[in-house]
């Protein structure tokens, strides 16, 4: 069946996300130093500060596979060509969203058609160019996107999440 | 930027939270959730002992997985006073969904009212009475009395025509087995009230009499049927939308299979798209028709079917009437019913004649034939499963239309067997328990024309909304508005007068003309706004309630939170209403009519399930629906043995067709000829007018608009109600995406965003209905059929720019909503 195939392509693509952001995330889930100590808990969820890749790496419409918070979460970081609200770097367009999908998680696909994610699961897509809303689906909210910081060297961090990523009950993982 | 809500973390539901079964209220399709309970100052946590899914939720959980939740389906609510999380997600083990959630009822636990969240506090908490030139807060005892006062002024035994009710007859949201009985057990027991109408359309009558007549309930099948079938036609309805979890948990399922999928629909819809997706373009086929011209193309499929022989000969001997005519054409019966040969005759309609009027081509029509019917190579009957809805209902034709569908699936023998069935697909759910109707006569009294042209003196509304779902609704506002401003005028000209000087000055008004205008909702609606008295009731799960879906699974939705502020069950209201006329009428020594309304001493929802449904189905029991969980039994329910309801996975295995009430068990067929445009005013608003404006829902809102016009996630989404309409048309009318356009014609105007389609035909556009903030029906003339069914889908207007997007709009995406994998 098509529509198994297309499965098929969303769980490779999870798999390759994964094994891509592991080196990155690996060493940003190592860093936190406070956590040795005992430290009264926070009113927010403490995120890491990650670095995705840097300006230079950014061909437009080639997404970049990336893991933020943790190597467990994939996303994309993916220059869109055209400055859009929320988009950073020189251009102010450049994004970065989780790419698992809100509904039920399936690994979504990035159609440079139309700048649109696209999840084999149930057929919902999200625009990449109006901070993830969902142009049409069955997700209860719009896609989570990553807050961007770009430092002077080009480097691009990760450094928050706007909506629960799906498959967690916190973005940032706690035992 | 869109909406987000910017929750990083969730509370864990502890492992001992309460559970508590619910269906979503929503759509027909009634999907099982599970609501999740526990006090506000307790957690569970991440260790696998500690939370309710015995999971390690400190790691990344998979796709489809039981242990996650998104924001939407949670919040704090109150229970027994006390404040407590809710979760609301969709149930693994329920047979309807299997674990998947809708954009729509996975946003359940958001949309209930919440002091600490601020979520719906839109919600109506106290009774209102129009005081002081506004709406005024008072106890319950207070606003029934006024009601019970001026409506025992213009009733009497037998004289009751001048009451007018407009009333729900579905099940979910507020409706159900115990609000249907409590409103119909008042006004078609205590009461035979004839002027009156249902919540979607403007009198009370079935939306799909030919298939009734024929013998043919329209909820025959099981969604089970959908994965076993060759071929699934699904005609005027978008499942992918509307019916979301059928489409993906059994559609879907059965395209798997293999079967392959036609969809009679003149606008190419998400459903369209997704059947490509999963079946391949090589199996769906899609027939774009002319609007309205469904009938043409029937006839022509059941004409070649039966001049191919591709029939079921012994069912239509065994099972069908064997005469010539049963039931003869007359003001009730918009068609003659009859044999399979009569039909023939009646309906003979030639392919080179059903291509000219559906636009198709010969060859579509005989595939399409050959899919449904063409017997398999061993000779064995092609299952063909068959869904309609509002496409045809609010078509053209309704009666013809519907019967010429049912005679195919008839013809075909498949009706009452495994992988068939023609069956509605349904909006609410249903839960219909009331008393005889009859009085009511057929046609029926058309509500809403009347009260336009002055009827009407006291109108008991129960969650209607006539100013956004009505058709001519530009007219009716202005009547409306106009006869209540007079009562509002006369009660604010007698502020500070005792109640019987008030009453008689309400009276006095609605004899010149006025109408005193109750209204019983959860909100405050806008024909709301136009009334004098407002009582505020509950919706699901803030109350218990039973319904059944679109394969006739009923099941009890588990109260689990308390009602806004003081609200009350709909059965209840009823209750309490009837108790205050019973006295008033007493106190007027009117003893004889006041002995008709007792009977109503119910003290909850359970008291009303068991005097009405329990009365005509003994063996069911709140007791043993909560034992039957999510899953519930199939109606009709036959016994109950070893611990469980027995129910009924199929109606009509046996081939006895029941639901015209004849004693021979014999199926109809349906004589309705093609006639056009059948409709008053249709023909010659589609010669004078540009576009086509058809009609319909939208996947994010389609049964909760009431709710989600208070939901920033469906705001943030459609902030205007949207018009689809081709780019080069948008091109000639110097229109960009998310312009407001107004939509006008010689019935009215409305208002739309302009939400480019490359998938529509041009001239032809798709606006959405039913929302607050554009009123569709504006735009739709008073034409109906014979039986008083609303025919929205023929309209024409015009269209022009009157505004740039506004702010809002402005911000949306205007992509295609088909899938790019
Ligand atoms: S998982 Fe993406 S649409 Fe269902």
């Amino acid at each position: 069946m098509k529509c198994n195939r297309l499965v098929d392509v969303g769980r490779r693509q999870f798999l390759r996300g994964g094994v891509l952001g592991v080196a990155g995330a690996a060493a940003a889930t190592v860093l936190p130093a406070g956590q040795a100590k005992a430290s009264p808990a926070l009113a927010m969820v403490d995120y890491p500060s990650t670095k995705l890749g840097n300006i230079a790496d950014l061909k437009v419409d080639e997404p970049l596979d990336i893991a933020y918070p943790d190597a467990d979460s994939p996303g994309i970081l993916l220059k869109l060509g055209t400055r859009v609200e929320g988009g950073a770097g020189p251009d102010g367009d450049v994004v970065a969203y989780s790419v698992l999908c809100p509904h039920k998680g399936f690994v979504m696909s990035y159609a440079a058609s139309d700048k649109t994610l696209n999840c084999p699961g149930h057929f919902s897509r999200f625009d990449c160019e109006k901070g993830g809303q969902q142009v049409w689906g069955h997700a209860t909210q719009n896609l989570p996107q990553f807050a961007l910081r770009v430092d002077d060297k080009g480097d691009i961090y990760a450094e928050g999440a706007d909506e629960l990523i799906y498959g967690r009950l916190s973005n940032v993982l706690q035992a | 930027m869109a909406y987000k809500r910017n929750v990083d973390r969730l509370p864990i539901i502890p492992a001992d939270a309460r559970e508590h079964n619910v269906t979503c209220h929503y759509c027909i399709v009634g999907c099982g959730y599970k609501a999740y309970t526990w006090p506000l100052k307790k957690q569970g946590g991440t260790d696998p002992a500690s939370n309710k899914f015995g999971v390690d939720l400190s790691t990344q959980q998979g796709a489809e997985t039981e242990a996650w939740y998104a924001p939407s389906m949670y919040n704090v609510v109150k229970q027994n006073g006390q404040d407590v999380h809710l979760v609301i997600k969709p149930d693994v083990n329920c047979e309807v969904n299997s674990g998947l959630g809708s954009v729509r009822g996975a946003r359940m636990a958001e949309n209930r009212r919440s002091d600490i969240t601020g979520t719906q506090q839109q919600r109506l908490t106290e009774p209102m009475v129009w005081r002081y030139g506004t709406w005024q807060p008072t106890s319950w005892d207070d606003a029934l009395d006024l009601v019970a006062r001026v409506t025992a002024r213009v009733i009497d035994k037998d004289k009751e025509d001048d009451l007018y009710v407009s009333m729900f007859d579905h099940g979910g949201s507020a409706g159900g087995y115990e609000n249907t009985w409590g409103t119909g057990k008042l006004y078609f027991g205590a009461m035979k009230v004839k002027h009156c109408r249902i919540h979607n359309r403007p009198a009370y009558n079935s939306e799909v009499h030919s298939t009734r007549d024929m013998g043919v309930d329209e909820l025959n099948y099981s969604y089970t049927d959908y994965q076993v079938a060759d071929t699934i036609m699904l005609v005027g309805t978008n499942p992918m939308e509307c019916q979301t979890n059928l489409f993906l948990n059994h559609m879907v399922k059965g395209m798997q299979n293999g079967a392959r999928v036609i969809v009679v629909d003149p606008r190419r819809t998400v459903t369209v798209d997704a059947c490509e997706q999963v079946a391949g373009a090589e199996n769906v086929l899609h027939l774009a028709i002319a609007s309205g011209s469904d009938l043409a193309l029937f006839n022509t499929l059941f004409t070649h079917i039966a001049d191919q022989g591709w029939v079921d000969a012994d069912f239509i001997a065994q099972s069908t009437y064997q005469g010539d005519v049963a039931v003869a054409e007359d003001a009730a019966h918009p068609a003659a019913l009859g044999s399979f040969e009569a039909a023939r005759a009646a309906c003979k309609m030639s392919l080179a004649d059903g291509a000219k009027i559906t636009g198709l081509t010969e060859d579509q029509i005989r595939q399409a034939a050959e899919w449904i019917a063409k017997p398999k190579e061993d000779g064995s009957r092609r299952k063909t499963v068959t869904g309609y809805e509002k496409g045809i209902i609010w078509g053209n034709d309704n009666y013809r239309v519907i019967g010429s569908l049912v005679n195919i699936g008839l013809a075909t023998g498949n009706v009452g067997r495994e992988g068939g069935g023609v069956c509605r697909l349904g909006g609410h759910q249903e839960g219909y328990f009331r008393p005889s109707d009859a009085h009511v006569g057929r046609p029926a009294p058309y509500i809403d024309q009347l009260i336009i042209s002055g009827g009407g003196k006291v109108h008991h509304i129960w969650a209607n909304d006539h100013y956004k779902t009505t058709l001519n609704a530009a007219e009716f506002k202005r009547v409306y508005n106009r006869r209540t401003n007079m009562v509002k005028e006369a009660m604010d000209a007698r502020a500070g007068a005792t109640r019987e000087e008030l009453v008689d000055a309400i009276v006095g008004a609605i004899n010149a003309g006025g109408i005193f205008s109750v209204d019983v909702d959860i909100i405050h609606s806008q024909i709301g706004q136009a009334a004098h008295v407002i009582l505020p009731a509950v919706e699901s799960g803030e109350m218990n309630l039973t319904s059944m879906n679109g394969e006739r699974r009923l099941r009890l939705v588990e109260k689990y939170m308390d009602a806004p502020g003081s609200a009350q069950p709909d059965c209840i209201i009823a209750a309490r209403l009837a108790n205050h006329l019973e006295r008033v009428l007493r106190e007027g020594g009117r003893n004889d009519y006041a002995d008709q309304f007792k009977g109503f001493d119910w003290k909850t929802e359970e008291d009303a399930f068991m005097d009405g449904y329990n009365s005509g189905n003994p063996e069911v029991t709140y007791e043993r629906l909560r034992a039957a969980g999510n899953n519930g039994v199939q109606e009709p329910v036959k016994g109950y043995e070893n611990g469980a309801l027995v129910g009924t996975a199929r109606l009509y295995e046996d081939g006895v067709f029941t639901r015209h009430g004849r004693e021979d068990g014999k199926a109809l067929f349906c004589m309705g000829s093609w006639r056009g445009l059948q409709a008053p005013g249709k023909a010659q608003q589609q010669a004078n007018h540009r576009f086509l404006i058809n009609n319909g829902r939208a996947n994010l809102n389609w049964q909760n608009w009431f709710l989600d016009q208070k939901n920033d996630f469906v705001m943030d989404r459609l902030p205007v109600p949207f018009i689809q309409i081709h780019p080069d048309d948008m091109a000639e009318l110097g229109l960009k995406a998310g312009d407001m356009v107004e939509v006008y014609n010689d019935v009215g105007a409305t208002q739309a965003l302009a939400y480019p389609a490359a998938t529509a035909r041009k001239n032809e556009t798709f606006m959405v209905f039913g929302a607050p903030n554009g009123t569709q029906g504006n735009v739709i003339n008073a034409g109906t059929n014979e039986l008083i069914l609303p025919n929205y889908k023929q309209t024409w207007a015009d269209i022009r720019k009157i505004s740039d997007a506004t702010p809002a709009a402005a911000k949306a995406s205007y992509k295609s909503w088909e899938v790019e994998l």
